[in-house]
């Protein structure tokens, strides 16, 4: 039963992940993803990874859902049907996604991973903040460009007025 | 079975769905949820498989590509919020398939 943490996190995460995808009400969706947010941050406990648990909880919940959801809001007419929405597709979309599902999972079965046993395990962050400022230095601060010119962009897009 | 393969299989699971979502969703705001679902799957792609390779001997590269996967996607959710928010502007629609100026 040491398991049972780790089954629940992952039957969480599946489910409200089928929930965001064949939901026909948006804001549905929108909760649904907060559940798989939260159960994959659940999921990086399971593997050690404390600071990514952290960090996916503070930008994907508190930072794109919000944004998400400032996206059904104001896309959407509540008073009229048109917040209702429906799906297409969905024979040729349930093939093709379970011919790739089958097609990754038999391949992550068959194929030989090595195990390697854990002997001790301190803190990420220290880590991950010494290979960010040392090995990955130059990845960083181009992340780092590209997010703000993104978000410069993203403001520039959704203003008002003349442009 | 706290295994890799079981967190390959959960992953697995969250990208397909990503896919079936991407391919029959018709609300750009409903892609832009499974797009995230596939950044997800890949994230803990990442992290499993740091987990079962360099975790032991303190490298943690898989766990810093996941940190490079959250800032593209936070990136990524903004622009193209502004986005669906311009195309409701002009066309009082964000369903892709009504979206269809530019097809001959």
């Amino acid at each position: 039963m040491a398991d049972f943490p780790f089954y629940l996190i992952a039957s969480i995460t599946i489910a409200s992940a089928y929930w965001v995808v064949v939901s026909s009400r948006l804001i549905y969706s929108a909760i649904a993803l907060l559940f798989t947010l939260f159960g994959i941050a659940g999921l990086y406990i399971c593997l050690y990874a404390d600071f990514l648990a952290a960090s996916q909880v503070i930008v994907y919940v508190g930072g794109i859902l919000v944004l998400i959801i400032f996206g059904v809001m104001l896309t959407s007419k509540i008073s009229n049907v048109s917040f209702q929405h429906a799906s297409r597709n969905q024979i040729a979309g349930s093939f093709f996604a379970l011919g790739i599902f089958t097609l990754i999972f038999t391949v992550a079965m068959r194929t030989e991973w090595p195990e390697y046993e854990l002997t001790s395990i301190k803190g990420t962050t220290e880590i991950l903040g010494t290979m960010i400022l040392t090995e990955y230095l130059l990845p960083f601060e181009a992340v780092s460009v590209l997010l703000l010119s993104a978000l410069v962009g993203a403001a520039m897009l959704s203003r008002r007025g003349d442009s | 079975m706290n295994s890799l393969t079981s967190y390959l299989a959960i992953s697995s699971i969250l990208f397909s769905l990503g896919i079936y979502g991407v391919i029959t969703r018709k609300n750009a705001v409903a892609i832009l949820m499974s797009v995230e679902l596939i950044l997800n799957a890949s994230g803990l792609n990442f992290v499993a498989f740091n987990r079962f390779s360099g975790l032991g001997k303190n490298l943690l590269d898989g766990q810093v590509f996941t940190i490079f996967i959250i800032v593209l996607a936070a990136a990524e959710a903004a622009v193209a919020l502004a986005i669906i928010i311009n195309l409701y502007k002009n066309y009082d629609t964000v369903n892709v398939d009504e979206a269809n100026t530019l097809k001959g």
